[in-house]
């Protein structure tokens, strides 16, 4: 089976603070890493190919350092790979983002299925990939906590609901997030590095688009905007109540009640 | 809209370090004598405010512009499984009533299910003018497609200006879908939504780990879309006489197909995790006796909260050590922690201090713990805690 898997580089550390006084968005070095959760994904596909034979494809998107996820999947297994990578990209929100990789998807092939992380830990919003499996107009199914059954033109998988476990089978071509933990990512291979240390990466650019039109891109194609981004109110008041029990058991209480504890 | 252009005459020797550096995300290389913007550039137009003057400028391009006019109310997702409410809905019918007093709209719900017509008379107590029902048997089970076509349905014959939706696993799902569908913005975890007079939502939410909120709006789309979790807004009061009205919506037979089939379906069973507590009452050595634990429970049980306590309980066995809180147990964030009776080592508070509401009762002032505590009681935890729960009694 042809497997694609989307993965992405985020920074390696969420410590990142805002300049009181000028506002601007200080981060500490600039070490980036694969996404911890697409690990899960890119396992889930080898454990697929391990009982299924087929091709692992991996995909994506960001500036040209980004290869280095794609360098560190080929170490753990994947047989090809491709950045969708392009200034004019710049500023892509959720939507521009997830319209951009679909189109670079459409570049690499036919697969049965895509694999996704849950979300990432940059943007944190784990939307882009039922957006883009509305633009490759495939279905998706999210939260996935494990693989039952792989079948020749489906799959079947279980399922996290708001209160409910849910086992489904749907068919292919669709798209998984899956859950953290539904296998435990291995470790890149020190051979694998050295074999595919010359393995080519393929880049796609807008002019190798199916939809060229500039205005579904970056910045133009994001319907969001960030106005402005602040420290977040701490609750750094601190006081001391002293008293006797009656006192204090009625003063807490009130302070429970105007608070909605209560 | 618009675009970044770089004034290459204004580059100069004294200025090149100071733009590349400017950019937080490494963006602005120097390259062969010429400056350049790579993919990695985020539009934070940092370089333009922070950088050297004049030499990044942002050119705004021509858009068109859409006609707001033309969509009007707040729309709300029922979340449910089976027909059975998740509460996040009330608490978005009380946040999409607070948004649309300020420009007059209605509120919406949008209900996709089976066998729900009786089950959306309860929204109607809860101050939603209009509850737009699709109810067909292919819709017992949440499958993306024809979830997705019911929901499309509703925003085309409705056109509502925002739509809000619970981030469960089923919101977090079908509101991409749809936004995609649209092309059209959404936010993911908002946590403060307000509503401007040219009807374009204000929508805040926490970006890199928290560390930091972003304030997000959807200028020239509609709808507007933002995901909510649950506790984050309040529920309005259930009023007894129910008001608006329920409308069955038709949906063409082909928009209900799936790729999807589910085959089983397991409630889930519901274990105690601290870690997602929003409530934790914790117990330190100060209790003397496991009988004790009783009165703990009794406060426990009126704030609906969970008991967790500190390492010397765990090894008396009073509590188990999936409740122990510190660097050997669990990491909390509860928005409310009671602390009786703990000092307050490291080791502790490591695993707690970035709860949103602190208590602590201690019977020593120097305590540690009153240095993370928000609210520190001097006073002993086996005079206070009978009284206040007697006190929390009668005050609800």
């Amino acid at each position: 089976m042809d497997i694609l898997v989307c993965i992405k580089q985020v920074p390696g550390t969420s410590k990142v603070e805002v300049d009181p006084v000028t506002g601007v968005l200080k981060r500490d070095g600039v070490d980036s890493k694969m996404n911890p959760y697409d690990l899960y994904a890119l396992e889930t596909a080898l454990k697929m190919r391990e009982q299924q034979g087929g091709v692992i494809k991996v995909i994506s998107m960001g500036p040209p350092q980004a290869n280095d996820v794609i360098r560190e999947a080929y170490m753990m297994g994947a047989d090809e790979g491709a950045l969708v990578t392009d200034r004019k990209f710049a500023g892509a929100d959720v939507l521009a983002t997830s319209y951009t990789i679909s189109q670079g998807v459409r570049q690499m092939g036919k697969f049965d299925l895509i694999l996704c992380g849950k979300q990432t830990t940059d943007g944190d919003t784990a939307q882009v990939g039922p957006e883009m499996a509305e633009y490759l107009g495939i279905p998706h199914i999210a939260n996935v906590l494990k693989i039952i059954e792989i079948k020749a033109n489906s799959v079947i998988i279980e399922m996290d609901m708001p209160n409910t476990i849910e086992v489904a089978e749907v068919k292919f071509p669709c798209l998984l997030t899956v859950e953290k933990d539904i296998f435990q990512p291995r470790l890149p291979s020190y051979r694998k590095k050295i074999a595919t240390k010359d393995r080519e990466i393929k880049m796609i650019t807008l002019n190798d688009f199916e939809d060229k039109d500039e205005k579904k891109y970056g910045l133009n194609g994001s319907p969001t905007q960030v106005e402005r981004i602040f420290p977040p109110s701490v609750n750094n008041d601190r006081e001391t109540w002293t008293g006797n029990s009656e006192q204090l058991s009625s003063k807490m209480a009130t302070k429970l009640k105007e608070l909605k504890f209560v | 809209m618009g675009k970044l252009i770089c004034n290459q005459d204004k580059v100069n020797q004294s200025n090149i370090d100071e733009l590349v550096k400017v950019c937080p995300f490494g963006a602005i290389e120097y390259k062969e004598g010429k400056i350049e913007v790579n993919a990695g550039c985020k539009m934070c137009k940092i370089c333009v405010k922070k950088g050297p003057a004049g030499v990044m400028e942002f050119v705004e391009t021509e858009t068109v512009k859409i006609d707001k006019s033309l969509w009007k109310g707040i729309g709300v997702y029922v979340d449910h499984v089976e027909g059975e409410i998740h509460p996040v809905t009330m608490e978005l019918i009380g946040k999409a009533r607070e948004l649309a007093a300020v420009v007059n709209f209605q509120v919406y719900c949008v209900f996709i299910g089976h066998n729900i017509k009786d089950k959306a008379e309860e929204l109607l107590h809860y101050g939603v003018d209009e509850v737009h029902v699709y109810d067909y048997e292919e819709l017992k089970d949440f499958r993306i497609e024809p979830y997705t076509a019911a929901f499309e349905d509703f925003v085309n014959k409705v056109k509502p200006s925002s739509l809000l939706v619970g981030a469960t696993t089923v919101g977090r799902s079908l509101a991409p879908r749809l936004a995609a569908r649209f092309r059209t913005g959404l936010t993911a975890d908002c946590t403060i939504l307000e509503m401007k007079e040219n009807t374009d939502l204000v929508q805040i939410r926490p970006a890199f780990g928290g560390n930091i909120m972003a304030q997000i709006i959807c200028p020239n789309t509609r709808p507007q879309l933002a995901t909510v979790r649950y506790k984050i807004m309040n529920a309005p009061e259930r009023q007894s006489e129910p008001k608006g009205k329920i409308t069955v919506c038709e949906l063409d037979k082909s928009k209900l197909t799936s790729n999807i089939e589910v085959l089983e379906v397991t409630k889930k069973e519901v274990e105690e995790n601290i870690s997602d507590a929003e409530v934790i009452i914790a117990v330190g050595r100060a209790l003397k006796s496991e009988k004790d634990m009783a009165m703990i429970g009794e406060l426990a049980g009126l704030l609906d909260a969970q008991i967790a306590g500190t390492r010397p309980l765990v090894e008396s066995g009073w509590i188990d050590a999936k409740k122990q809180i510190g660097l050997s147990g669990r990491t909390v964030k509860p928005k409310l922690i009671i602390a009786l009776g703990i000092s307050g080592a490291v080791q502790f508070t490591a695993g707690m201090n970035s709860s949103d509401r602190i208590f602590a009762i201690n019977s020593d002032e120097n305590a540690s713990i009153f240095n993370v505590a928000h609210y520190g009681i001097v006073g002993d935890m086996y005079e206070i805690v009978p009284k206040l729960i007697e006190d929390i009694k009668n005050a609800k």
